[in-house]
């Protein structure tokens, strides 16, 4: 059993894109080789930003609904497996459905591969390899009284809205108090001679924290 | 005869570098490791610790280190597939000679063989044009020990004052600025004060790509309330969540720095008390800074005048603070006055020295800092000793066993040592962990320098890409092959562990070293039996110099994880026997050195440090209209240096296969290239084809190529020699290019895999 008291956290806003999370996973023993993680640019050409894309564990998992050959089970202590090897088709459908794009089709082994928050180390006791290598710490592993009184910047959801579908999750995102960053990081706004007029949305709701101008902030969004 | 034997296409079908998979024992899901090795990563400075899953002599993978306080278990990508250079198909596992009948240019030789034939070749070249005929090149990824065993085998037993090693392309401009500012040369705080200081200052380094494990350090920061100013001409990872973005123009650094210590002045935010009791020439740096108004410096750096005052106003009114620069204000004409620049903005705030004050440089080699204290920098003797100095040659003479007169005296830096090559003064090189057709700025001119050489010897593990030149190669060993310390980021040694036996004829370099000694004939001082035993060489070499190691053993290294220097065996107040817990953040106000005696914390006699007056000087190569473009070189996460390891562990090679010209949608447009264009970019020295990547994080007015690959695809074909006067850094981070879109792909896109 994984212990109830230690939690998933994904903290976008401090990856810095280096696959060593990605890389850690190829690296397990239930899968060596194939990475049931990954890391994607939201858009390379506009910003630096990168999301890890790990299982987020939800407590209803849409995945393992739309499966037609019930290949996705979800553990009593709330991990949601991968596919089943004799049960998977490959038929993509949990692709299609996951409102995270989480799960990957291997088409070479003809099976689905996601995260299983290291089933076989977590279980154990030991924190996932992903988040224990990963360097920024956007990955994170532990107690919510841990995050809570490290990360005062942002606050952990694990609730998410789709449509009309609400989502609640095992793992937790961590949003910034003091609003979003600018989607578009140009260098030329921060070379600008007029000054950034723009403020981050939002009152930062940290006591002593005051909002800054953000040095991106050419482009209103 | 130091010339290519073959085609290099056909070295490189032979030696590769081809890439390593998980295969076989590394590739089952079911084999238990025989034991857990704890040691550190292979690659960079940050020296995380690691344990490497060992399983028949073969390093099967790897498992975090959790308990290592520096990084926890935490790796980037380079450390998490490092294990993967082993049982490798490139590997050396006997020695080579240069034979232009073979279809591959080499043929093995058997390694006593080749022992026999170096040491003739080399007292051939020696008897005929003298000891100083014979030069040698070394690197700072090696450990301390072999490092120490480098810089006395040059002087002693080949008798030449010509050795000098790749920290020169990397680390000298800082550590020539910490000498000249706190007359010690070594970070001056662990890692840990940054985090709960009010603002971090990060001056060309890209943190999140060269020393991933500091990210955490620096966001943790964050969370705690610091703001962190990032100075780069690119948006690189960690710019993109900082508070304030200083882009600065490639080569105008010092120009920033003067222009907001006078804003500092102008509002008097600078702490008086600790400059008139600490440091010396203060008004001489007020004076020059005067000159650089808000509006001149915006003018000549490119930043905005709101962002220099903004950075003037957070580091001015700061209480605690942690500054620290890399590469990105180093690799200049005047990359020592950066780092002064830097230093000044430490000195003038009077945070240094107290908890959560700190100030540091971002080594980039595991051994960066122990590599450049101990002997093999062509100036140095162990400790860091200068070896022009009288009393220091008389210390390390005694040491070694050897009258003075015969300790050769400073040598040149390892690009002078190229164009003494050239000019006919050199005729032999014995070169280990360095690969200069990657490394080295123009390298056109290293490759004809190498073509004049009489006798190249190459020691390493695989045929890197200047051993393509060599006469004879001897095959070395891989870091977990070894064991021995090296000096990471923070100034804390620490111990490497031998995980597994090297294959073949491979044996560890600091034997191959000895052996050379022996066939030289002159085996006295090269007897050693294990690297503990030069450790323990080294600890009284080092004794009563600014790099005093005396009080460190290895026991204490590996029951404290890792002590930080200076660390005395005796107390140097009293000199009784001390067991001394080593110095982890240098200058807290009441501390006693051996050099001020008391009369201060910094290591000059009077106590105090010193203010250096950064003046700004240009770069050597202005653009122009018909190179109207900055170049500007570095790294990407997943390589390391030139390669040689990492362009040969598939999936790192698979994460970022090959360079990439990296452009501003701006100039993009201008200049009619699209993203995923074939793009020449041209210097006055060479030219290099690639694809374009067009993306808004660089100045529209500078290129960015990474540097890890050789031939055609690399950087250094186009960047300029020029030198810092004091540190000899070449400028990689400044030349004038120009650039247009390639018609199609270049000849070697068809014959070339990415990382060849």
């Amino acid at each position: 059993m994984k212990p109830d008291h230690l939690q998933f956290f994904i903290d976008p806003s401090r990856c810095i894109g280096c696959q060593s999370c990605v890389q850690a996973c190829t690296e397990c023993d239930t899968h060596r080789g194939d990475s049931m993680i990954h890391v994607e640019y939201v858009n390379r050409s506009l910003s630096t930003q990168t999301v890890p894309v790990v299982c987020m564990h939800c407590d209803q998992p849409t995945c393992a609904e739309v499966c037609p050959a019930d290949a996705i089970k979800r553990t009593a202590d709330g991990v949601v497996q991968t596919a089943r090897k004799p049960r998977c088709i490959a038929c993509g459908n949990c692709v299609m459905a996951c409102p995270f794009g989480v799960p990957e089709l291997k088409l070479e082994r003809q099976i689905m591969m996601k995260c299983d928050m290291c089933y076989d180390r977590t279980s154990v006791g030991k924190k996932p390899m992903c988040a224990t290598v990963c360097p920024s710490q956007a990955l994170f592993y532990g107690t919510r009284e841990q995050i809570e009184q490290l990360r005062p910047r942002s606050i952990p959801t694990n609730r998410f809205q789709f449509g009309k579908q609400t989502i609640t999750t095992g793992v937790s995102v961590m949003v910034p108090r003091d609003g979003p960053r600018p989607e578009v990081l140009d260098v030329t706004a921060a070379m600008d001679t007029e000054p950034a007029t723009r403020a981050r949305s939002g009152a930062s709701r940290i006591p002593g924290l005051e909002v800054l101008a953000d040095p991106f902030a050419e482009i209103e969004v | 005869m130091a010339t290519l034997p073959v085609s290099e296409l056909e070295i490189i079908r032979a030696y590769g570098p081809h890439t390593s998979s998980m295969d076989r024992l590394r590739s089952s899901t079911s084999v238990e490791p025989d034991r857990l090795v704890k040691t550190h990563c292979c690659f960079c400075g940050q020296q995380c610790g690691i344990q490497l899953r060992v399983k028949d002599n073969e390093v099967i993978g790897f498992e975090p280190w959790d308990d290592f306080p520096f990084n926890r278990g935490m790796l980037c990508p380079k450390g998490v597939k490092r294990y993967l250079q082993g049982s490798h198909p490139d590997r050396l596992t006997t020695a080579l000679r240069r034979d232009p009948s073979a279809p591959s240019g080499f043929s093995p030789l058997p390694y006593p063989e080749a022992i026999d034939r170096v040491a003739r070749e080399i007292q051939r070249l020696q008897s005929a044009h003298g000891p100083s005929s014979i030069a040698m090149l070394s690197g700072a990824s090696l450990t301390t020990e072999k490092a120490y065993l480098l810089g006395k085998f040059a002087r002693v037993a080949l008798r030449t004052p010509y050795i000098d090693y790749n920290g020169r392309l990397c680390m000298v401009s800082a550590g020539a600025g910490n000498k000249k500012a706190f007359g010690i040369d070594r970070t001056t705080s662990p890692w840990s004060d940054m985090v709960g200081t009010e603002v971090i200052w990060v001056a060309g380094s890209n943190v999140a790509e060269c020393s991933p494990i500091t990210t955490n350090y620096l966001w943790q920061a964050r969370e705690q309330g610091a703001r962190i100013i990032v100075q780069d001409p690119r948006a690189t990872p960690v710019a993109r969540t900082c508070d304030l973005f200083l882009p600065v123009k490639p080569g105008r650094d010092a120009a920033l720095f003067a222009g907001v210590l006078a804003l500092m002045i102008e509002h008097d935010w600078i702490d008086h008390d600790f400059i008139d009791r600490h440091t010396v020439g203060f008004e001489q740096v007020a004076a020059y800074c005067r000159q650089w108004t808000p509006a001149r410096t915006a003018a000549e750096t490119g930043v905005p005048e709101r962002s220099l005052r903004t950075a003037a106003e957070w580091w001015g009114q700061a209480k605690t603070s942690f500054l620290f620069h890399a590469r990105g204000i180093e690799h200049h004409n005047h990359g020592v006055a950066n780092v002064l620049g830097a230093i000044n903005l430490v000195l003038a705030s009077g945070r240094i020295g107290k908890p959560k004050c700190g100030y540091g440089t971002i080594v980039g080699q595991a051994n960066g800092q122990g590599g450049r204290e101990h002997g093999q920098k062509c100036d140095q003797l162990p400790g860091w000793r200068d070896i022009s100095n009288p009393e220091h040659r008389k210390y390390i003479a005694s040491v070694w066993g050897i009258p003075e007169p015969e300790l050769p005296g400073p040598g040149v830096d390892a690009y002078e040592l190229f164009r003494k090559i050239d000019a006919g003064e050199i005729k032999g090189l014995i070169s280990v962990c360095f690969n200069p057709v990657v490394s080295l700025p123009d390298n056109a001119f290293v490759r004809r320098a190498l073509d004049k050489l009489e006798l190249y010897v190459a020691v390493d593990f695989f045929l890197n890409d200047t051993a393509h030149y060599a006469d004879v190669v001897l095959p070395g060993s891989l870091q977990e092959e070894d064991e021995g310390t090296v000096t990471q980021v923070e100034g804390r040694v620490i111990k490497i562990n031998k995980a597994v036996d090297p294959p073949g004829e491979a044996r560890q370099d600091w034997r191959i070293i000895q052996d050379l000694a022996r066939a030289l004939g002159r085996e006295r001082g090269f007897t050693f039996q294990d690297p503990k035993e030069m450790f323990e060489e080294l600890r009284v070499a080092s004794k009563g110099g600014v790099a005093d190691y005396s009080g460190i053993t290895w026991d204490k290294v590996e029951r404290n994880m890792g002590v930080f220097w200076p660390c005395y065996a005796e107390d140097p107040r009293t000199g009784r026997p001390v067991d001394h817990p080593g110095t982890p953040r240098l200058f807290e106000r009441e501390s006693w050195n051996p050099v001020a005696k008391g009369s201060g914390p910094f290591y000059f006699p009077d106590g105090k440090a010193r203010f250096n007056v950064a003046e700004h000087r240009p770069p050597t190569e202005e653009v122009d209209a018909e190179f109207p473009l900055i170049l500007t070189t570095g790294r990407v996460v997943s390589q390391f240096l030139s390669g040689t390891q990492t362009r040969r562990i598939g999936p790192l090679v698979t994460q970022y296969p090959e360079p990439r010209i990296e452009l501003h949608p701006r100039l993009a447009e201008k200049l009619g290239i699209a993203d995923g264009d074939w793009a020449t970019a041209e210097s006055r020295r060479g030219s290099v084809t690639l694809q374009a990547q067009v993306v808004t994080t660089i100045r529209p007015d500078t290129i960015f190529i990474p540097y890890h690959w050789p031939g055609p695809k690399s950087a250094n074909q186009l960047t300029i020699s020029a030198q810092d006067p004091i540190s000899k850094i070449p400028e990689y981070k400044v030349c004038a290019v120009r650039l247009r879109r390639a018609e199609g792909p270049p000849p070697y896109a068809k014959v070339l895999e990415p990382q060849q």
